[in-house]
């Protein structure tokens, strides 16, 4: 009798540690680091769901891409509206559910799919101590001194690179081309991906680099370091939204949807701006730490939607690649 | 006999793990992909510079071995160490540090400036060589003094009594030997040089530089093409087979040689001139080898005391994947290394190109396993892989001298079997084996190879808590880990080597 009630005890336990439900969510690997918001985040979001969030990092698009239905994930994080157009295509991807009048963005949200946690605008990031007088539209910039170099992104190789022929896109439109023709002499060189480029512009090789707005706010939170400082155009900037999903393959609809709630939360939108170094989605600007509402911003939003952004992708990346390689 | 059916398994195994992932991204994609004049563009520079990169890396690296063989002097053995730590470094941290030197705004051009001088432009094909070369010289130095350790020293001896002067020297003793160690030195940075990406973009200044590996990754990253990156990447390898099919060819097969001293003691009667140009060379190819290193060294040294745990920690993840791939590796190598096809299979596992490889595993697994969980096995497998060709190209020609030295005594005392590994090829490839699992730890230590698609979530490696680092803006720690990383990697790389040479001679 004793040994059946032990062995009902074990049982019980048993259910009880199958019972608390896995959330998984596959993450960009910055996201997920020990610097990124994820801890916190996931710490956050286990207080309330009863459940274990499991992180998987690593890149996004081509995981799910070669997944397919199988995929594990339950949730996606940290994908943007550049290449999101190949990613519902999949059929992936279930409504997030969440009520988009909530978000406090400087374009009109209308998706119901892809729910954006962060946001930021797309800039370049100049040294204080090299350039006095920062350009003030792409038009400065195309003008600039020639001994004035610039390092950016490589389109084909990283989202910022993408972004930026873009944003050159929606300023220029068929004279981009003429754009980078101008710009070329100006470009010290072309990197893989934001990590080499912002090394560069930090090791002092160039005096400015493609990143976002929101980046000196790094310096000077952690460094105390104004001199890195973001050179707003009066052409406006092109916004950059990351993006979050609920997948329809889960098999955890509600703690999936909890969580796509959760994005939206104070105690989500709170943890963003220190830890990945962009605005929160869903909240004004009020509310951001005083060091990111103190930051220079443009007037004017730039965007193309996904359907624009997969339509224009690759003649905006033919007539960078034909300027450029003069 | 038994050691011809592991050399045939060895190499049937390694054909398996490139040719098996390959077919997988396939048969996904359903079939080959059609290339544009974009990707034909891309193919023709990336033969281009890889030809170049190789030319100039044995170019120089013919003088610079020569010197260092002839010549004995203090901190020499060091000296070599040191000088392979280009070769290790992960692609961010060299390019930051060559950049240091000879960028914009590097020591050179502040110098240049210094004196009323303009600065250098280093962006361009001249940059991409430059830091190709800075990569690979040390690979094909060692790989050629490899040659030159293993002539008999008597050879030298009688060379210097018989008064030869240095065309005659040249042409009976050293043509030799070169013809014997240069082709495959020229073929593995070929081979390397193929799968440039990032450096060749960054160094060349922008898109006039674009690679195939580029290619292959933005049809892997943004359209998601896989039978496209797959193409591309079976183009690479007919690239290198052809290459190797050629170089391999001109190696020759061994001779007997006569003499079996491997006391390295000879005459060292270099005449004044020889020396002064000897140490010249040594001077040259220190300064360019060590400036970007001590460029990086003085960037991460303060930060070394304030590197968070999870770096440290990282880095025992490293270490183990680093033992493994290493034991893998050489497992792999000495079958492979004793036969001629066995050097181009070895190529093979390097030239796939890491996505492609890492696609084709990813699909294979999946049905069966979370690919997550297997991720450091993965890595394991797939460093060893990248490892191969180098050892197998250390090994090799030792191997085949070995032969032509002793086989028909052996086969006359019927040593054969696990008996002739024991007492005739492992005392005799110490010295090689040593160097390939110096070489496997190190770059196992800095790979990032498949990581896109195989990150295990809690237990990082080295490399990647350093790019962590960086996307964190914390770009200081990350130099701090980029140095723990090197210092690592070359510690590893010292100790197998060194356990090598011990009671060997260098």
């Amino acid at each position: 009798m004793k040994a059946l009630l032990i062995a009902a005890g074990i049982f019980t336990a048993t259910t009880a540690v199958v019972q608390a439900e896995t959330l998984t969510v596959y993450a960009p690997d910055y996201f997920t680091s020990e610097w990124g918001p994820g801890p916190t985040i996931e710490a956050e979001f286990e207080k309330v769901c009863d459940c274990d969030l499991d992180f998987v990092p690593g890149d996004l698009l081509p995981r799910i891409m070669l997944e397919g239905q199988n995929t594990r994930a339950d949730i996606v994080i940290g994908l943007n509206t550049d290449v999101t157009a190949k990613a519902r295509s999949t059929g992936l991807f279930a409504d997030h559910g969440q009520d988009n009048g909530k978000l406090e963005l400087p374009i009109e949200w209308t998706d119901t799919v892809f729910l954006p946690f962060d946001w930021a605008y797309v800039s370049f990031i100049y040294d204080t101590t090299k350039i006095d007088t920062p350009p003030a539209s792409f038009d400065d910039l195309r003008s600039m001194p020639r001994d004035q170099k610039i390092v950016i992104q490589d389109p084909r190789s990283s989202i910022s690179g993408l972004a930026l022929v873009l944003w050159v896109k929606a300023v220029y439109g068929d004279d981009a081309e003429a754009f980078w023709s101008d710009l070329a002499p100006r470009i010290l060189t072309v990197t893989k991906g934001w990590s080499e480029a912002y090394g560069l512009f930090t090791d002092g090789e160039a005096p400015m680099v493609l990143s976002y707005n929101t980046s000196p706010a790094y310096h000077i939170a952690f460094e105390d370091d104004v001199t890195k400082q973001a050179a707003i155009f009066s052409d406006g900037h092109y916004g950059f939204f990351e993006l979050a999903a609920k997948t329809s393959t889960t098999d955890n609809p509600e703690l999936a949807d909890q969580f796509m709630a959760f994005v939206l939360s104070d105690t989500f939108q709170n943890a963003i701006p220190m830890t990945n170094f962009s605005y929160p989605s869903a909240q004004p600007s009020s509310e951001w730490p005083e060091v990111f509402a103190n930051l220079p911003a443009p007037d004017k939003a730039l965007f193309f939607t996904e359907n624009e952004a997969e339509a224009l992708r690759a003649e905006a990346i033919e007539e960078w690649r034909r300027a450029l390689s003069q | 006999m038994a050691s011809r059916a592991v050399s045939i398994t060895s190499a049937g195994l390694v054909t398996a793990l490139v040719a098996i992932p390959l077919f997988a991204v396939f048969s996904r994609a359903g079939g080959v992909a059609s290339l544009g004049a974009g990707d034909w563009s891309a193919l023709r520079f990336t033969v281009w510079q890889a030809s170049l990169s190789a030319l100039l890396s044995c170019a120089f690296a013919i003088p610079a071995a020569r010197a260092l063989h002839r010549q004995r002097f203090w901190g020499r053995e060091a000296l070599v160490t040191v000088l392979g730590a280009p070769f290790i470094l992960p692609v961010i941290v060299a390019i930051l540090g060559l950049l240091a030197v000879f960028g914009r705004e590097g020591l050179l051009s502040q110098a240049l400036m210094f004196v009323g001088l303009p600065r250098i432009h280093i962006y361009g094909l001249h940059g991409i060589l430059l830091a190709h070369v800075f990569f690979n010289l040390p690979l094909a130095i060692r790989l050629i003094l490899q040659g030159w350790q293993d002539v008999p020293s008597e050879r030298f001896r009688l060379a210097a009594q018989l008064g030869l002067g240095p065309l005659a020297m040249l042409r009976v003793v050293e043509w030799p030997v070169l013809k014997k160690s240069v082709p495959g030195a020229f073929l593995v940075i070929f081979v390397v040089c193929l799968s440039s990406f990032a450096v060749a973009l960054t160094l060349g200044g922008g898109p006039k530089a674009t690679t195939v590996e580029l290619a292959i990754y933005q049809a892997f990253r943004f359209d998601f093409d896989i039978g496209k990156a797959a193409t591309l990447a079976v183009l690479q390898l007919v690239f290198v087979g052809v290459a190797a099919a050629v170089l391999l060819r001109l190696v020759g097969a061994p001779r007997a040689d006569v003499g079996l001293g491997r006391d390295q003691v000879f005459l060292r009667k270099s005449s004044r001139i020889t020396t002064a140009l000897d140490a010249g060379m040594i001077a040259l190819v220190a300064v360019f080898l060590m400036g970007p290193i001590l460029a990086i060294v003085w960037s991460g040294v303060f930060e070394l005391t304030n590197l968070p745990a999870s770096v440290f920690r990282a880095a025992g993840h490293s270490l183990t994947v680093a033992l493994v791939s290493t034991g893998l590796c050489i497992a792999f190598a000495l079958p492979l290394a004793t036969f001629r096809a066995g050097q181009m299979v070895s190529l093979f596992g390097f030239a796939l190109s890491p996505l492609v490889l890492g696609t084709g595993l990813f699909l294979l697994i999946q049905p069966y396993a979370n690919p997550f969980e297997l991720a450091l096995v993965v890595t394991c497998v797939t460093n060893a892989l990248m490892a191969l060709p180098f050892a197998v190209r250390a090994i090799g020609p030792a191997f085949s001298q070995i032969n032509a030295d002793y086989a028909r005594t052996a086969d006359m005392l019927s040593l054969l079997g696990g008996a002739r590994w024991r007492w005739l090829y492992l005392p005799r490839l110490r010295r090689p084996i040593g160097f390939s699992a110096g070489l496997a730890a190190a770059l196992s230590m800095g790979d990032l190879g498949v990581i896109v698609l195989f990150a295990d979530p809690d237990r990082a490696t080295l490399p990647l808590q350093m790019y962590r680092l960086m996307s964190a803006y914390q770009m200081d720690a990350a130099s701090g880990a980029a140095l723990l990383l090197l210092v690592l990697s070359l510690g590893l790389f010292w100790i197998f080597d060194r356990g090598g040479r011990r009671g060997v001679g260098s």
